[in-house]
């Protein structure tokens, strides 16, 4: 592959609710901190993407709306629906494609909407919506079968969300920094079993953004540029019934194509900090699985050993994760920024100390139904 | 920042999008509700190329890619086994039950790919294995609803 990097990234704070913020402003507050971490003008910019969802906008074409303010204005500007990740893996194809320069931006407001509504909506209406399944009660039936199959217990699942939310503390994005214990995991509110309230993301609003340009702009930027080593996606079957929940096809396919264009044979010791999609806290072991980190079934007590912990061997959402704010399309981007900053030695606390070469990780679609990789590396 | 940023009173607009549908269901979602509305039978197909037995049926094999033809339709169930289920603690306007209830992913006997519907009792003793029946409605119109839900059969 041509050398592309990400030579900006920005991000608003992930909250609750952004009540004084419309889409508008908060798409325009990470275009122009992105332009201004790369160094760039709006003429550096040749084309835009951006990412929304027409049910979480409550309006239909939803990436119009925010056209200007992502600097798009007389540009070539085209749209994803659905994660940062897929989004700015169709920025990357566009640099790759002959423009010099690809801002992505995404932005979504889970607080204005119902996430419980809106989430039943991504099922078939004939077969599965009427049963009122919606992005918990999907991910609590994989998270089940997960579970049962390989012995994960809820215990192992609680860490991961100890040690996301206590990372969170040195992330000054993040929505929820909290000191817990796995006591407090184990006791929370039951919401759909195995998932506990604290098991859970929350819903959260913000925006973020990236710029990613070929080699020659890509000198002209002002910070270190992190360079794409390897992306790949791959899509599992959509109904739940047709597929193994506890064994993620689409996201071993997807690491293998990215490990095999970044040339990594051994993900385990080649990859120094990872930025997954955890929405629910097994996700964070499962996914784990599939990035061939351990074998199958080991996540649980991977997660057991301390390997994911800051200053582990490899060190898994540095940033909070997704447990830590879940501003859904701009979570998988964030996954990206994070990993950039990591990379250019700018994470500040929470800092990997000589991060080289890092995965981030999008998911679309009911339990993880397509993933999306990225091996982003220094050199 | 600007002064009057400071006593600005942040307003909220509420609003509703409903928009009506009406959804095809095609030919092979029809006969597959019209078998459950007039049958109390859940219909599915098989796949020529793999012989994956779907429920619900399908008119194509997406991971063959083939066509699955006429002939290869074949009565399921009305038992299966659980391989996957949740219990739901929480409630909200779209769901057919109230909490407590389950969702389980279920085994149709003679099928090969999971079927996702609600248990709505017995949840105590609900575990991965448990056999369970379709339950059928009395009145039925053709959807998916008109499996009522699985109960469990002792064991
Ligand atoms: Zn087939």
């Amino acid at each position: 592959m041509e050398k592309i990097a990400i030579v900006g990234v920005a991000q608003t704070k992930y909250e609750r609710r952004k009540k004084g913020e419309i889409f508008y402003d908060m798409v325009y507050e990470v275009t122009t901190k992105a332009m201004e971490d790369a160094g760039y003008t709006l003429d550096d910019i040749d084309n835009v993407i951006t990412v929304s969802n027409d049910f979480w906008d409550g309006r239909t074409i939803s990436c119009m709306a925010v056209q200007e303010v992502a600097g798009a204005h007389d540009k070539n500007v085209s749209t994803v629906e659905g994660d940062g990740a897929f989004g700015a893996f169709y920025g990357a194809m566009r640099v790759l494609g002959g423009f010099k320069t690809t801002l992505v931006v995404t932005h979504s407001k889970g607080s204005e909407g119902d996430s419980k509504v809106i989430t039943n909506a991504m099922f078939d209406p004939v077969y599965h919506r009427a049963l009122g399944l919606d992005a918990i009660s999907s991910s609590a039936l994989q998270a089940q079968a997960y579970m049962e199959k390989y012995g994960i217990t809820e215990e192992q699942c609680a860490m991961v969300s100890v040690k996301n939310h206590g990372n969170a503390k040195n992330n000054p994005c993040a929505q929820l920094p909290m000191n817990i214990t796995v006591e407090d995991v184990m006791r929370s509110r039951k919401i759909a079993d195995p998932l506990k309230l604290l098991d859970c993301s929350p819903v959260s609003d913000g925006a973020a953004a990236i710029i990613i340009a070929d080699k020659d702009s890509a000198k002209k930027a002002r910070n270190t540029p992190v360079w794409i080593k390897g992306i790949a996606h791959c899509s599992d079957a959509y109904f739940l019934g047709d597929r193994d929940l506890a064994d993620p096809r689409a996201l071993k396919d997807a690491a293998a194509r990215a490990y095999a264009m970044a040339g990594i044979t051994r993900p385990r010791d080649e990859i120094d900090v990872v930025e997954l999609y955890d929405a629910f806290s097994y996700m964070e072991p499962l996914w784990l699985e599939g990035m061939g980190f351990c074998n199958q079934g080991d996540g649980g007590r991977m997660i057991e050993k301390g390997i994911s912990v800051k200053g582990g061997s490899l060190p898994v959402n540095p940033s909070g994760g997704v447990l830590s704010a879940h501003p859904v399309l701009t979570a998988g981007l964030a996954r990206i920024i994070e990993s950039t900053l990591q990379l250019r030695g700018e994470a500040d606390e929470r800092q990997v100390p000589g991060a080289r070469t890092a995965l981030a990780h999008g998911i679309n679609g009911p339990c993880g139904q397509s993933h999306c990789v990225w091996i982003l590396g220094r050199e | 920042m600007a002064a009057w940023l400071q006593d600005v009173e942040d307003l909220t607009l509420k609003g509703q999008i409903n928009v009506p549908y009406t959804w095809s269901v095609g030919e092979v979602g029809s006969r597959f509700l019209v078998a459950l509305r007039d049958e109390e039978k859940i219909l599915g197909n098989r796949c020529p190329s793999c012989n994956t037995v779907y429920v619900p049926p399908r008119k194509n094999c997406g991971s063959c890619f083939k066509d699955i033809d006429d002939n290869q339709w074949a009565e399921l169930g009305p038992e299966g086994v659980v391989t996957a289920f949740t219990i739901v603690r929480y409630d909200y306007p779209l769901q057919p039950a109230k909490a407590p209830f389950a969702y389980a992913i279920i085994k149709l006997d003679g099928a090969d790919v999971g079927f996702v519907h609600l248990i709505r009792q017995g949840l105590e003793k609900l575990r991965n294995g448990v056999r369970v029946k379709a339950l059928f409605k009395e009145e039925r119109t053709g959807h998916i609803l008109d499996i009522d839900s699985f109960v469990l059969l002792e064991a």
